[in-house]
């Protein structure tokens, strides 16, 4: 069934736009943007600040209501003529978006395991069930043997990728990132990269990272540019 | 997993600290609660002593508590011969000063007759009075113990029994003597001038006066019957049971019943404000990780509950702790802390509703933060 949908892509934008504001304090965020992403590939939207990157980034994930067009996620339509078709968007996202943030977002009273496998209880596994794949998926990311620590005792670089674990728990199909090296050194940033590559491979995803780091930008498959609300490939 | 729990454990000082806080705060409510409750159980304590039904009094008067009244002693004989009385016996109040232990001690001091109503409702050691003169049964609030000795004008007096939670409403322990010492007393403390007009039996008073008459009725007798025959003796009022109680909460102790009645109230309405602030500052300390919590997929029932089971639990072990320490310290107030089991059922059922309605305010908060505020860093 997989194999199917390949060619098509996991999240479709057509002529998407928004603003913020009426009259004169409006500000156009996004214009006519149109973006394919499909499976197995992973995509970086650059631009200077104020161009409209985090405001791409959250129409897709289905936290902010666009002014106009239509949007496809993983073959079910969302958005049309700037509607969403779904009321359920919490659901919507617990099962098909994972994220990623500058800052790792982690729930502080939660140690690295119940970060992870908090976001499994939620969409219906047993608390048994949930630790075990958090700690495979710590495992996975490299990041087993923190397991039991709290957030605020993690470095930058493991809560990043417990973090990653979090966003992949529920095996999304589609992963969004804001600045996710940012706050990491090149080497660490590099490692996690490859690791978001290998994830797009070996769990069928796509991946939309907006970045400023040029260190990372040989790990994209594409490179879209935000000017002013466009997109330019 | 019980996220609510996770979040405490994570920060258990802190909710310790605010919990004892709170505790403490709830204590002090309970505490003054069970203050108003011991003024008004006091202050009906020695009308409810001698468990009768009629009160005999000075006319015009609402003696012998709420108003000064005398009236001849050997008028009981009378009283008791009413058709529906069973008994009736002569009683006298004074309040007197009395040395004990090279400190001065306000004593209540309560004259009646051995084989008449007017005794000491229970004797909680000792026995009661059983001679006529000299003998003296004590609250043990006084800190009288048996067998001491104490001087009451210019007699010792033994002290014979003792009883529990005999206080008048001023909160002065009482101390029972027969009728004729206490007379004698009454006799002995009187101005000088008096004193002479007393023992010559002129200016219209005796030695034989006394505060009151008590009278019980029997069984099937009406009170107002008895009543209204004692009103039509003109120098006498009749005053029931229920109707002395009513002059004792109403007009002897309202200043201050309804003094710390308003202060309790105000008490309440400052706990609750200060529970709604901690529990709302509580939810908005955690409005990103709220976000958050959102961004990540969970339903709005998750974070709910998260905010309600915590402000539950914080009131809850507030109350707990606040309804310990004052139960276990109530007995070390100089007066009496009264603390029925209703009263302390509705401060908790309080303490729930403002939970439930503060945690109402954070959840609305909770509810309206966008997702989108998790990611802008
Ligand atoms: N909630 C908002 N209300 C008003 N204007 C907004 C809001 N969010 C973003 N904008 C505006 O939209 C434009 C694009 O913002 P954003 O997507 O955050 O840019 P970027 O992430 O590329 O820096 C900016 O001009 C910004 O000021
Ligand atoms: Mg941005």
């Amino acid at each position: 069934m997989e194999g199917e949908i390949t060619d098509q892509p996991l999240v479709r934008i057509d002529r998407i736009s928004k603003h913020f504001g009426e009259g004169e304090a409006r500000v156009d965020a996004l214009r006519d943007v149109s973006l394919d992403v499909h499976a197995r590939q992973v995509v970086a939207l650059l631009g200077p600040s104020g161009s409209g990157k985090t405001t791409l980034l959250n129409v897709i994930g289905c936290i902010l209501d666009p002014s106009s067009g239509a949007m496809d996620l993983v073959g079910d339509r969302v958005i049309e003529d700037g509607r969403w078709l779904r009321s359920d968007l919490r659901r919507l996202r617990l099962e098909k978006i994972g994220f990623i943030f500058q800052f790792h977002n982690l729930i502080p009273f939660l140690d690295a395991t119940d970060n992870v496998s908090l976001v499994l209880e939620l969409a219906g596994s047993s608390p048994a069930e949930a630790r075990g794949r958090a700690s495979e998926l710590l495992d996975y990311l490299d990041v087993g043997h923190r397991a039991g620590a709290m957030p605020a005792k993690l470095s930058g670089g493991e809560a990043q990728r417990v973090a990653i674990a979090r966003a992949l728990s529920n095996r999304p199909r589609i992963i969004l990132a804001d600045e996710p090296t940012a706050a990491l050194d090149s080497k660490r940033a590099q490692i996690v990269m490859d690791l978001l590559r290998k994830v797009a491979a070996e769990q069928d995803a796509a991946i939309i990272a907006v970045t400023h780091d040029e260190k990372i930008f040989d790990r994209f498959d594409r490179i879209y540019h935000l000017r002013d609300g466009r997109l330019e490939a | 997993m019980n996220l609510a729990y996770r979040d405490i454990r994570h920060n258990l000082f802190r909710f310790v600290l605010t919990c004892l806080g709170l505790g403490l705060l709830l204590g002090v409510v309970l505490a003054m609660i069970g203050i108003y409750r011991g003024l008004i159980v006091d202050a009906l304590t020695i009308a409810r002593a001698p468990s009768v039904d009629l009160w005999v009094v000075e006319a015009n008067t609402r003696g012998p508590f709420a108003e000064a009244s005398r009236i001849p002693g050997d008028l009981r004989e009378a009283v008791a011969r009413i058709a529906g009385v069973s008994s009736a016996g002569s009683i006298t109040y004074q309040t007197v000063e009395a040395e004990y232990r090279n400190a001065k001690l306000r004593l209540y001091v309560i004259g009646y007759e051995l084989t008449r109503p007017g005794a000491p409702p229970e004797i909680w050691r000792g026995r009661p009075i059983a001679r006529s003169h000299y003998e003296i049964v004590a609250d043990r609030s006084t800190g009288l113990n048996l067998g001491d000795r104490i001087r009451l004008g210019r007699n010792n007096f033994t002290v014979v029994g003792l009883t529990r939670d005999q206080v008048n409403s001023g909160g002065d322990p009482a101390v029972y003597i027969t009728l004729a010492d206490a007379q004698r007393l009454q006799f002995d403390l009187a101005p000088p001038a008096a004193r002479i007009a007393m023992a010559r039996g002129t200016g219209g008073a005796s030695r034989d006066t006394v505060n009151a008459i008590v009278a019980r009725l029997q069984p099937n007798a009406s009170v107002d019957v008895a009543a209204a025959t004692i009103h039509r003796w003109k120098h006498l009022s009749a005053i029931s049971q229920e109707a002395q109680e009513l002059i004792l909460t109403r007009s002897l102790v309202d200043r201050a019943r309804r003094q710390i009645g308003l202060f309790t109230t105000l008490l309440l309405i400052v706990s609750a404000v200060i529970i709604a602030l901690i529990i709302y500052t509580m939810t908005m300390e955690k409005l990103k990780q709220i976000a958050t919590l959102k961004l990540i997929g969970a339903p709005d029932r998750a974070i709910i509950g998260m905010i309600v089971q915590q402000s539950l639990a914080l009131g809850l072990i507030g109350f707990a702790i606040g309804a310990t320490l004052i139960i276990n310290v109530k007995d070390y107030f100089p007066r009496r802390v009264v603390l029925e089991p209703d009263n302390v059922l509705i401060l908790g059922l309080i303490v729930f509703v403002v939970c439930l309605v503060s945690s109402g305010l954070g959840v609305r908060a909770a509810l309206k933060v966008d997702p989108a505020t998790a990611l802008g860093g």
